[in-house]
This record gives C-alpha cells, sequence and structure tokens, in this order.
C-alpha cells in the first residue's frame, strides 16, 4: 500500500512515458504515408518539440516568460556549423575562424552535445546578470538578450558569415534523429520539474513571497533552470541547422520567438504536456494553412488564402486562447497513467493552480 | 566643423525619439501593468497610413499629401485610433489576467498587425518622402544641424511639458497618477477606469504616431520592420528608467539616446556594426546595479 504522495510522484514519472509515445506514434503515423515532404515536416515538428520543451523548462517553471531562447537556438546552431563543417567550406566562407576551429571535423554527438553546453554556459553568464531582475523587467531583458545575439551574428563576417547564409550543413537530422533527442528532453523536463529544485522553483512561480520566507532561494533555481533550458534549446538550433542544411541570423530572431510563444500559450504554459500538445497542434494547423496558402482544389474551383494569412491567424488564435482559456489546451494538467496497485481513493490528486 | 555641440544635438534628438516612444509604453504599463509590445506596430501602422496601400516599391502619398497642419492631426488621431481600438479589442478582454497573458497577447497582436501591413504592402522597404526640406541644414552654435532636429528636441521638450501639466493638473490626470500608483485602490476610491486607461491608450498611440512623423522625415523610408528596432529601445529605456515610472522613462530615453550617439562617434570602425550590441550590455551592466532601475516607484516593491 503505497501512501498518497509516494502514488502521485510516481504517476508524475508516468508523464514523460505518454508524451513520449504521443510522439512515436506521430513519427510512425508520417513515415507510414511514405511523403518526403511530410516527414521533413516532422523533423521540424519534432525540432521545435525540443525548442519549446526546452523553452518550457525555465518559463514553465519559474513563470517568468523569455523571449531571448532563439538566441540559445542561434548560438548552439552556429557553434555545431564551426564544428562539423569542411575545413575547405569553412577557409571559403568563414575565413577569421581560429585556426583550431577551422580545422575541427568532429562527428555529430559530440558536436551537438558541445554547441547545446556552449548555449548553457552562455545562458549561465546571461541569467547570472538578468535573473537579478524582477519577473517583468527580467523578460523584457532577455528581449535585450535576443538583440544582442542578433546583432552579433548578423555582423560578425568572418565567423558567422553575417546575413549571406552559412550552407552546407550535413543534413543528418531526420525525424529519427530528433525524436530521440525530443524524447531526452521530455525525459530531463521531467526529472527536474520533480526534482527538489524544480519544485522549489515551481514555488516561485506561485508565490514569490511565501516560497523565499520558506527559505527557497528563487535566484539560484531559476538559473538552474535557464542552464537546462539553454541546453535544449541549443541543441534543437543544432538539429534545425542540420534539418534544413542552411544558417541564417534571421532564422533565429523574432519570428521563430513568436510562433514558439503561440504553442506553450496554446498548449498550456503550465505544463509539459501544454508544451509538447501545443507543438504538435499548432504545427498541423500550421502545415494546413500553408497548403491553403498554395492553393487547393475544392469541387473544380481553386481556393487560396492571400500570403501571409496563416501568421494573422495564428496571431488571432493565439489571443483567442489566452482570452477563453488562459491556462491553455490542457488547462496546465500533466497526461498521467493511473498507477497499478494500491489505490487511495481519499487522496486528491490534482494540486490546484491558485490563480 | 565643431565636434561637441554637433554630438550633443545628434544625442539630444535621438534621445528626444526614444524618449517619447519610451513614453508611450511607460503609460501604459503604469496604469494597467501591461508590457505593450504592439507599440512598435502602432508606429509602423502610422507610418503606413501615411501612403496608398499597394506592394509597389515606389510610395504614392496618400495621407501624406495633406499639408502639415491637417496632416499632423489627423496622424495624432490615428495612432490614438488605433491604440484605443487594441484596448478595446483586445486588452479589455484580458483586464483580470495576470499581466505576463496581457504580455504575450500584446506581442501577438503586434505580430498580427506587422503580417497585415506586411500582406497590404509587401515587404520591400519603399521610398518616401515627407517634408524633406526638414533636413536642410542649419548653424547653430558651431555645429550644422538639420531643422529637423531642432524640431524633435523642442517637440520632445513640449510634449513631455504639456504631458506634465496634464498629469498634474487635469482631473483625469490626477486619476492616471492614482491609477499608476495603485489601480484597485484608486478604483476603489471612484476612479474611473475605462476613462483613464482609455485616455491612456490614447496619448500612448498619438505619442506612437509623433514617433513614426519623426523617423519618416529623418530616414525617408518606410518599412514594416521600423517599428520593432525603436520599440526594443524603449522598452529598454521603461526598464532601466524603472517599471512604471514616467520622467524615469524620458530619463532613460535621453541616457540611451546619448550613450548610443557617443558609441557611435567613440567606438573604433570595424566595431561600428556591434554598436547595438554594446549598448543593451551597458544597460544589462546599468541593471546589475540598480535591478529596479534608475527612477524605481515606490509602488514597485511587492508588499508582504
Amino acid at each position: 500500500m503505497m501512501d498518497a504522495h509516494r502514488q502521485n510522484r510516481l504517476r508524475a514519472l508516468t508523464t514523460p512515458v505518454v508524451l513520449i509515445a504521443i510522439l512515436l506514434i506521430f513519427v510512425l503515423i508520417v513515415t507510414a504515408t511514405g511523403d518526403k515532404s511530410l516527414a521533413r515536416m516532422a523533423a521540424q515538428t519534432l525540432i521545435r518539440v525540443i525548442f519549446v520543451v526546452g523553452l518550457w523548462i525555465f518559463v514553465g517553471n519559474s513563470g517568468v516568460v523569455s523571449f531571448g531562447h532563439a538566441g540559445f537556438m542561434a548560438i548552439g546552431a552556429y557553434c555545431s556549423a564551426w564544428l562539423t563543417l569542411r575545413p575547405q567550406m569553412k577557409g571559403m566562407f568563414l575565413p577569421d575562424l581560429p585556426h583550431w576551429l577551422a580545422s575541427a571535423e568532429w562527428p555529430h554527438l559530440p558536436a551537438t552535445v558541445v554547441s547545446g553546453l556552449l548555449a548553457a554556459l552562455i545562458a549561465l553568464i546571461v541569467g547570472a546578470a538578468i535573473l537579478r531582475l524582477s519577473g517583468i523587467a527580467a523578460s523584457i531583458a532577455t528581449f535585450a538578450f535576443l538583440a544582442i545575439v542578433n546583432t552579433v551574428y548578423s555582423n560578425w563576417e568572418g565567423v558567422t558569415g553575417a546575413t549571406s547564409s552559412v550552407v552546407g550543413l550535413d543534413r543528418y537530422a531526420d525525424e529519427w534523429v530528433t525524436l530521440v533527442w525530443a524524447s531526452v528532453a521530455v525525459l530531463v523536463a521531467t526529472l527536474h520539474a520533480n526534482s527538489a529544485s524544480g519544485l522549489a522553483l515551481r514555488a516561485t512561480r506561485e508565490d514569490e513571497v511565501a516560497a523565499a520566507a520558506s527559505g527557497v532561494n528563487m535566484y539560484r533555481h531559476r538559473l538552474l533552470s535557464l542552464v537546462i533550458s539553454g541546453f535544449f534549446t541549443g541543441v534543437s538550433g543544432v538539429l534545425l541547422g542540420h534539418s534544413l542544411g542552411v544558417l541564417n541570423p534571421n532564422s533565429f530572431y523574432l519570428g521563430i520567438t513568436f510562433i514558439t510563444l503561440a504553442m506553450l500559450v496554446v498548449g498550456g504554459i503550465g505544463s509539459l504536456s501544454g508544451a509538447v500538445i501545443g507543438v504538435l497542434v499548432l504545427s498541423v494547423l500550421i502545415e494546413g494553412l500553408v497548403r491553403f496558402e498554395r492553393g487547393v482544389e475544392i469541387g473544380g474551383a481553386s481556393f487560396a488564402l492571400p500570403s501571409g494569412a496563416q501568421e494573422i491567424l495564428i496571431g488571432i488564435i493565439m489571443i483567442l486562447v489566452l482570452i477563453i482559456r488562459p491556462s491553455g489546451l490542457t488547462g496546465g494538467r500533466e497526461l498521467r497513467l493511473p498507477v497499478l496497485g494500491g489505490r487511495v481513493r481519499h487522496s486528491k490528486q490534482e494540486p490546484q493552480s491558485t490563480n | 566643423m565643431n565636434a561637441v555641440p554637433q554630438l550633443f544635438f545628434d544625442a539630444a534628438s535621438l534621445g528626444g525619439i526614444y524618449a517619447m516612444a519610451a513614453l508611450g509604453i511607460a503609460l501604459i504599463f503604469g496604469v494597467m501593468n501591461l508590457v505593450n509590445f504592439a507599440h512598435g506596430e502602432y508606429i509602423a501602422f502610422c507610418v503606413f497610413a501615411l501612403i496608398v496601400p499597394s506592394s509597389d516599391a515606389v510610395a504614392v502619398m496618400f495621407l501624406g499629401k495633406a499639408p502639415a497642419i491637417l496632416l499632423i492631426p489627423v496622424l495624432l488621431a490615428l495612432g490614438a485610433l488605433i491604440a484605443v481600438a487594441s484596448e478595446y479589442i483586445v486588452f479589455r478582454q484580458l483586464r483580470n489576467a495576470n499581466p505576463v497573458a496581457m504580455m504575450i497577447s500584446s506581442f501577438a497582436l503586434g505580430f498580427v498587425i506587422q503580417n497585415t501591413l506586411l500582406a497590404v504592402y509587401g515587404s520591400r522597404p519603399k521610398a518616401i518622402s515627407l517634408w524633406p526640406d526638414l533636413n536642410t541644414p542649419i548653424s547653430v552654435a558651431g555645429a550644422s544641424v538639420p531643422l529637423l532636429q531642432l524640431i524633435v528636441i523642442i517637440t520632445t521638450l513640449l510634449v513631455v511639458s504639456a504631458l506634465a501639466l496634464l498629469l498634474k493638473k487635469t482631473r483625469v490626470g490626477l486619476e492616471m497618477r492614482a491609477a499608476a500608483e495603485n489601480f484597485t485602490m484608486a478604483r476603489l476610491l471612484g476612479v474611473r477606469a475605462n476613462v483613464v486607461i482609455t485616455g491612456a491608450f490614447a496619448l500612448s498611440g498619438a505619442l506612437a504616431a509623433a514617433v513614426a512623423m519623426i523617423m519618416v522625415t529623418q530616414t525617408g523610408v518606410a518599412d514594416v520592420r521600423m517599428g520593432g528596432q525603436i520599440m526594443l529601445v524603449a522598452f529598454i529605456a521603461t526598464v532601466v528608467g524603472g517599471l512604471g515610472s514616467l520622467p524615469g522613462a524620458v530619463a532613460a530615453g535621453f541616457l540611451i539616446g546619448a550613450i548610443s550617439v557617443v558609441l557611435q562617434a567613440a567606438l573604433p570602425l570595424e566595431a561600428r556594426p556591434f554598436r547595438d550590441a554594446f549598448l543593451y550590455t551597458l544597460v544589462v551592466v546599468i541593471l546589475l546595479v540598480r535591478p529596479q532601475g534608475l527612477f524605481a516607484s515606490a509602488s514597485a516593491k511587492p508588499r508582504v
């Protein structure tokens, strides 16, 4: 017979199982169709899952919205390009790289991990400064961080290729590689959220003053979650580069910031399941709208949405969700499996959110 | 050529633009704790209202053809209108939501406005000439200064003092200040919430229109993305000044304008493209020293 608390803890650990199963089914359905462009769409979707889960590790647990995570993505993506591109290519397009970097030709996995670690290191440095601010001011400061990254990467001609794109990245990030990384991200996010640090962080989200009075060091827990979060957003950048084969600083700016925030909000900012489901729902919706923009035949007549309609619609959907269902589709709940054996009836399972 | 007065005028006019934009954001934050990311798009909207909708590269003047005496009030009213409309359609529905939800919704609203402009006007920047005579330099204190810079400086001073008078001397101003201090308490004491909030949005939109006119005259370009850049600086100014503090926003706007002009002049040539990166880094350093901003309002601290 388990007590209610332990049972609840155990059930919390079933969340990643459910989420990874959903992602796996998604990939299986897509590969079953055998459609190449759909498979590429699936890989992109899973990359967004990694990004949004990474974003959620910080935003969801701390309640501080970050506009700067696309910056970590850029840092990861370019670092992997430096490490994996063939030396001749780097000599031609990125002449100012230091010698040891210009001659580097790393295998994929170590390059991905090191790029993620670089993003995490930057997160540590930036977070040490930004997270001293109060919530809203910190959000605005993350915007400044995004602008710093974008300015540097758009102008550092000899090292990042500036606004002319870096090309020739090995396109190995297919739907299976991204599925593995997405699963790792979901697992780590669950472990972090249920760790002592994650729980303390969520306490500060609910009530800063009460948490501080209970001896929670908000700054330290926020910083830790930002570092983990920076690692996974960095990895998602690496995979994006190795999925498209092309890098441009402007693909890591406001567009991706907006769309990923929309996914997080639509899914439900309060839960990991919300993050994953938001990405899946909006990605499918966007794919549909993009096809509509190209035009579809219905009963002999062809209809096409005007271009730009997709972004406008997503924006409107996001506002409507915020007005009608502010806690998102999942309402801040996690998807869980029932745990077998010794069900405790009188226990209240779902902690009610207080806002 | 006299370098120091030149720098001074550059700094004061750039700072003036930043200060006006920051004021527009701080007003709304003060009254309803909304970080309005759509503010930059109000500016872009006002710029594009000057020209005929089309995706051609050459802009045909629409409102811009009107004489200044008509154009200025119409554009100010238009800016106020879009701000009030966005409050009525979006933010009023979210009045009891938490500040984070409001912030995200304003980000979404800005995205919607920007993409609507993109769909209507196309993504290419357009050349547009509004009052080109204002860019002719005249000589002041040994520096050659475009007339526009003087106008910007004078306008900023006028706007700031008019706003100060409005806030200090009128009933609506008093209500706004009370609302900025403690909105719930102000309402309990009979402050009319809708009047105050609509007023703040109208003022903020009119400020956006003023910034739009100055930017168009100065740069001669209409670009959908022009709002984003200035909005970011304005936001940073409101944070540096202390969220919710109106004098703080103005002072920080001028400060950032000055830093940016000095950096432009002092940085070596190869580092100049990175000016904004230096600027924002400096801002983060300032915030490290004073996390609550330079002029923190007393109500900014959480009460226990």
